[in-house]
């Protein structure tokens, strides 16, 4: 390729660190994800053990996934693209290596303050405040290395995939500020400035732009360089991608509030967040289109790249939970699908579907070329890893499908008298099954973790197998 | 809402929605291809070219088709401020109607069953009224009496012949309607903790339970001079008052020595709330049935 250039100059050192720590932070975060899937299905499984009670690892299973797993993620991915699309180092290594240890501090406080029982009790941002102070240091040094790197590019314009890491981690530290403030009255214990419907209010609008920016803008920019790479196509329209971009931030903001349908909330802001949330559908969807139809002519690599196979299908996740979010969010549809575990399967499409896969496929593209290696060490593990990581979604959507459905009929049915039928017990005993099958599903996608752990080991380790790239295809 | 933060919100809600709009169009106009063209922009990113494709008709009346329903919807319902929308829904007025449209269709199945007496409830040919009695009684009663009606700690056992108010017709519907209060005042300061002790072994022994034949003996005076105006003399108890029998050896707090000590020492409050503002005279009719039936097979 015409601007592949020589890049000694790459920090690649951050990138490797959080490449690996994607795998490892993985592995915990769906490990802790399968024993409480598990709880559900044995309660017995929680051993009476306070610290291994569902309530303290469900929200250790949602931190270490998204913001341990995605988040390393999305540094390493970050890192490798705005350095190469930018074709300039890093805006300063001493920041970068900050961001690494500083996010990790995170994690561990998390992963020991959260089953101690620490908790702000405000869902997907539990941790008590002096790690929220930690997340903002290290938030805004990661700006400050993003966008500094930005501004030194040695290209004329900013590429799409920079565009999208951009908004996600300026909108993250503003939604972490505003929805972390809080009044501390102990070291480990806070309460929010805000109360009532006002609290509630602004937990769904960081809740649900949490998935928006940090799950989806950020991943966005991750599947705009990692799918025409992986395919060798040009991005199928720069168009869509301006239109796409730039609807998409600006409706998902007033999306949040479509979780307080039927709630204490004043009708106006349910209406609102229920448009926004509709309008919503075309902006998504123009993120699958543009990177769907950026491999239609390389649909024959298919056959052979199981890595470009990770990024087709987190793309069509990504259109279909993209298409269920919208419907959910009406008020007809959202009064029979919440409070089940629909939303629960819904959630999974995205961040197994397609956060988890994209970042899979990236991941694999990334570690030879980290490593200086011409392919991972083995194909055939990526390729199982695939059907794993397939198979274990549609076991757990699903299941979810059926026992959200399921709950939300029980739940309303009534008798002659306007009684209700069944008891809420009723309709847990009949979700046994469903839960069965998701912690199956759970099952299938550690294993295939595991697997990459080993592919990734067998690849980076110094008597590694794996063909040495030469130096142009380690350019390319 | 005031007018300010009215108009705020509905400026930047049109602003939002007609600003992607405006781009949509404003794109959409300005590309120089309509089909599926090879051209790029001719710049790339570390090898990533892109195309000037036009964007996807399909998709393009798809946004539109979302933003005219947008729009329509913010006419119709409550959305722009304080505009309350053309067709005056509000999540009240809903279940307003929900619950009149309810009360039109159960109220007559009710209705049928008010005239009968609770005694007259309880033959074959009603037995239809007294299972909507107890489906109300799940869903109303059983988180402190319990599905099967036999009670918890504190809550009494429904299916017994041991009643603290009394387990005729009306008094049930009346504790159900009215509600109770239950009051136990504590008796420690009083008593002391020898006191408490000893009354706690008279009370035992009431119940035939064995107990301290001296601590008995000490205990009587003060039980006739402090526990008989409620429990009367012989411990049997009052039904006006909510005083349990205590010869029967049936306890609502535990009959245990320590469990008995306690409800003497600091007390006991008992509280079966009022139902007659959440439930209809004919609904607490059938429960009063159904409850009736349970000691009264």
């Amino acid at each position: 390729m015409s601007t592949a250039t020589e890049h000694p100059t790459y920090n690649y050192k951050v990138v490797r660190q959080f490449a690996i720590m994607t795998v490892i932070w993985g592995i915990v975060g769906m490990t802790v994800g399968v024993l409480i899937a598990s709880q559900l299905v044995w309660p017995q499984l929680n051993f009476d053990i306070p610290w291994l009670t569902f309530g303290r690892l469900r929200p250790l299973h949602t931190n270490a996934v998204i913001f341990a797993f995605g988040g390393s993620a999305l540094f390493a991915t970050s890192y490798y693209v705005v350095q190469r699309t930018c074709q300039v180092r890093l805006f300063s290594d001493a920041l970068a290596s900050f961001t690494f240890w500083g996010w990790q501090a995170v994690i561990l406080a998390a992963a020991i303050t959260l089953p101690m029982g620490f908790t702000s009790s405000k869902e997907y941002a539990e941790l008590e405040w002096p790690i929220d102070i930690l997340i903002t240091i290290v938030w805004v040094c990661y700006a400050i290395v993003f966008l500094g790197t930005v501004k030194n590019r040695k290209t004329s314009h900013i590429y799409v995939g920079n565009w999208f890491y951009m908004a996600f981690i300026i909108t993250v530290a503003v939604l972490h500020i505003v929805n972390s403030a809080a009044i501390p009255v102990s070291a480990f214990k806070s309460y929010s400035v805000y109360a009532g419907a006002v609290d509630a209010m602004v937990q769904w609008w960081y809740g649900h732009n949490a998935v928006g920016f940090f799950l989806t803008a950020g991943f966005l920019g991750m599947m705009y360089y990692f799918v025409p790479k992986q395919s060798e196509r040009p991005i199928y329209s720069y168009r869509l991608s301006i239109v796409h971009f730039w609807a998409l931030i600006a409706t998902y903001m007033w999306a949040g509030g479509h979780h307080l349908h039927y709630t204490a909330l004043p009708d106006w802001a349910q209406s609102v967040a229920m448009v926004m949330s509709l309008i919503l559908l075309a902006p998504s969807w123009g993120g699958m289109i543009n990177g769907m139809m950026t491999l239609s002519g390389a649909w024959h690599k298919l056959r052979t790249d199981p890595i470009l196979r990770f990024l087709v299908v987190s793309l069509s996740f990504y259109g279909m939970s993209t298409f269920e979010g919208p419907m959910m969010a009406i008020k007809t549809v959202n009064a029979l699908s919440h409070y089940t575990d629909w939303t629960v399967g819904h959630v999974h499409a995205g961040a197994l579907g397609w956060v988890a896969m994209i970042s899979i496929g990236a991941t694999y593209h990334m570690i030879p070329r980290l490593w200086g290696k011409a392919s991972m060490a083995s194909v055939a593990l990526i390729n199982t890893h695939f059907w794993l990581a397939t198979i274990g979604t549609v076991l757990y959507i699903c299941a979810m499908w059926v026992n959200g459905i399921l709950q939300g009929l029980m739940w309303r049915a009534v008798n002659e008298d306007g009684t209700l039928t069944y008891s809420f017990v009723e309709a847990l005993e009949a979700s046994h099954m469903g839960y069965f099958v998701r912690a199956l599903g759970g099952v299938f996608w550690v294993t295939g973790m595991l697997l990459m752990a080993y592919n990734v080991w067998q690849t980076v380790r110094k008597d590694s197998s794996a063909p040495v790239a030469d130096a142009s295809a380690q350019a390319a | 809402m005031s007018t300010f933060w009215s108009v705020w919100i509905s400026v930047i809600t049109l602003a939002v929605i007609f600003g992607c709009t405006w781009l949509l169009l404003a794109t959409r106009k300005g590309q120089p291809h309509q089909e599926t063209t090879e051209e790029t922009l001719g710049h790339a990113f570390d090898g990533i070219e892109e195309y000037d494709n036009p964007l996807p008709k399909w998709w393009f009346q798809m946004f539109m088709g979302t933003v005219i329903f947008g729009v329509l919807y913010l006419i119709a319902y409550p959305g722009l401020g304080s505009f309350p929308g053309l067709l005056g829904w509000t999540q009240e007025g809903q279940w307003e109607t929900e619950m009149a449209h309810a009360e039109e269709n159960y109220a007559p199945v009710f209705a049928k069953y008010a005239s009968l007496s609770i005694e007259e409830m309880q033959s074959e040919e009603n037995a239809s009224g007294l299972k909507m009695g107890q489906r109300m009684f799940a869903n109303n009663c059983s988180v402190c009496h319990g599905t099967s009606a036999t009670g918890a700690h504190g809550f009494p056992n429904l299916t017994d012949t041991d009643w603290l108010y009394g387990g005729k017709p009306a008094t049930i519907k009346h504790s159900i309607t009215e509600g109770r209060m239950g009051g136990m005042p504590p008796w420690g300061a009083v008593l002391g903790e020898d006191g408490v002790r000893d009354m706690t072994s008279y009370v035992l022994s009431l119940s035939g339970k064995e107990a301290d034949a001296d601590a008995v003996a000490r205990a009587k005076p003060q039980f006739q001079a402090l526990c008989t105006a409620c429990h009367t003399a012989n411990g049997t108890g009052m039904h006006a008052l909510g005083a349990p029998n205590l010869t029967d050896d049936i306890w609502l707090y535990g009959g245990s020595f320590e469990k008995v000590a306690h409800t003497i020492r600091t007390g006991r409050n008992g509280v079966m709330p009022a139902h007659k503002n959440i439930l209809s005279e004919d609904k607490i009719h059938l429960i009063s049935a159904y409850v009736y039936s349970l000691s009264n097979k």
